[in-house]
């Protein structure tokens, strides 16, 4: 992983600056104008958050299953990686509502349950930071909880009439529209996947200096 | 024998509680006790807005359930039962229910009496449709006490377990509330919107299998050590 980082790093700021452009390029669309352009970084996001969470859920279930520390360190990478997309979304929304809606907030389901997932997070987070010895397990279950919630959140403005956009949207777009989204979107994913491996051989690192620190004392 | 272990687990519960009324008394005066801190806060001239009552009721029982969750294991932990409990030969998940029952049977006699006086103080006609009433009242209950239940027994052995119960159970329970009030909304609204209220109800079934289901094997697991 080491070695591949530069390379890889690189590829997404590319993939970052092409976003740019193209996101510059692509039309506006007809009743909001510029402000709509806010969703080639507000839905990248969300997608960045969800793969962070699936991660998190999947590596937790390895956790509750055997107990494996490699698991764990991805758990940790992933809930943290959820809790900052989710806040690029969470900023993102409203910066976009402010404009289309004409207020920074509504309650909402779509927003409501996106909310109270980050928030699922974060609990996780705090969890794994004040609950002392033993609380990976228990952050695991709280993991396990958040993914179960994850897929109701996305499909829940399909079934409550609310003001977001629908799920149908983002799929439909016209190409001019649908290419920027899609490199943005990869650039998101790129940049969830760089973050990651960052995060997990951080806290290899930090296992191993512990075994080291106790190797020492014996 | 899964059903036995459950039973005996609930029978030990009742009996202890029903010598003390420890648990049941301060939830009940709790809850209480939130009624009137949101009646404080919402009555306008002597009269509450006439569609508070079914998030009056639901944040009563969630900030009361939280307390009955909290104490339920304190005692367990306290007298170093709970390492007794875990060590019989029964089923792990046995024991999770009988707990949960214990609760969700603790919460319904709270409820009971909330009911009542909520319906009272604010003039909500709760049981215009007594069925379908009782049902999500049932069904969010559980949810909760679900939920709660296992994280509870799990913050049994951490530090800061008082503070750290609310902060994992809100997120997570949160949208079994909501599916509460909106379906107990439906139903105080006139005239009463039954579908609506149903719809409300099947969510919050559907909400009630995934965390039970999720609850039983993690119980498993994590009580393990």
């Amino acid at each position: 992983m080491r070695k591949a980082f530069a390379p890889l790093a690189l590829i997404t700021a590319v993939l970052f600056a092409t976003a740019v452009l193209l996101i510059a390029q692509a039309p506006y669309e007809s009743t909001m104008g510029l402000v709509q352009k806010i969703f080639y970084f507000h839905v990248p996001s969300w997608i960045g958050m969800y793969a962070a969470i699936f991660t998190c859920g999947a590596a937790s279930v390895l956790v509750l299953a055997n107990g494996s520390a490699v698991a764990d360190r991805f758990a940790v990478a992933g809930a943290e990686l959820a809790v900052l997309f989710g806040a690029s979304g969470l900023v993102t929304g409203p910066l976009w509502a402010r404009k289309a809606w004409g207020v920074w907030w509504t309650w909402e389901v779509r927003l409501v349950t996106a909310l109270l997932l980050w928030l699922v997070f974060v609990a996780y987070l705090i969890v794994r930071r004040y609950g002392g010895p033993g609380s990976e397990k228990l952050a695991a279950a709280v993991a396990l909880f958040g993914t179960a919630v994850a897929p109701f959140v996305y499909v829940s403005v399909n079934f409550w009439r609310t003001m977001h956009p629908l799920t149908t949207v983002v799929p439909t777009l016209p190409r001019t529209m649908g290419v920027p989204m899609a490199v943005s979107a990869l650039a998101f994913l790129m940049l969830f996947y760089l973050l990651l491996m960052l995060r997990v051989g951080l806290a290899e690192r930090q296992a191993t200096l512990d075994e080291l620190y106790l190797a020492l004392e014996d | 024998m899964f059903v036995r272990t459950t039973l005996l687990v609930l029978r030990k519960d009742f009996a202890i509680e029903r010598r003390s009324l420890e648990i049941f008394v301060t939830t009940l005066f709790f809850a209480v006790a939130c009624v009137l801190v949101f009646s404080f806060g919402l009555v306008k001239e002597g009269r509450a807005p006439t569609d508070v009552a079914a998030a009056i009721l639901w944040i009563a029982i969630a900030f009361a359930g939280t307390l009955a969750l909290g104490r339920t294991f304190e005692r367990e932990r306290y007298g170093e039962t709970i390492r007794a409990l875990l060590a019989a030969p029964a089923p792990r998940p046995a024991l999770y229910v009988g707990k949960l029952l214990g609760v969700v049977f603790l919460l319904a006699v709270a409820e009971a009496i909330l009911v009542p006086l909520i319906g009272v103080l604010f003039a909500a006609p709760f049981f215009a449709k007594p069925l379908a009433f009782v049902a999500l009242l049932a069904a969010g209950t559980i949810g909760f006490a679900t939920v709660g239940t296992l994280f509870a027994a799990m913050l049994m052995r951490t530090r800061s377990r008082d503070v750290l119960l609310p902060i994992l159970l809100y997120p997570i329970t949160i949208p079994v509330i909501i599916c509460g009030v909106r379906g107990t909304a439906a139903l105080l609204a006139t005239p009463a919107d039954e579908p609506m209220a149903i719809m409300w109800l099947g969510i919050l079934v559907a909400m009630d299998t995934v965390f039970m289901t999720i609850a039983l094997w993690t119980f498993e697991t994590l009580m393990i050590d």
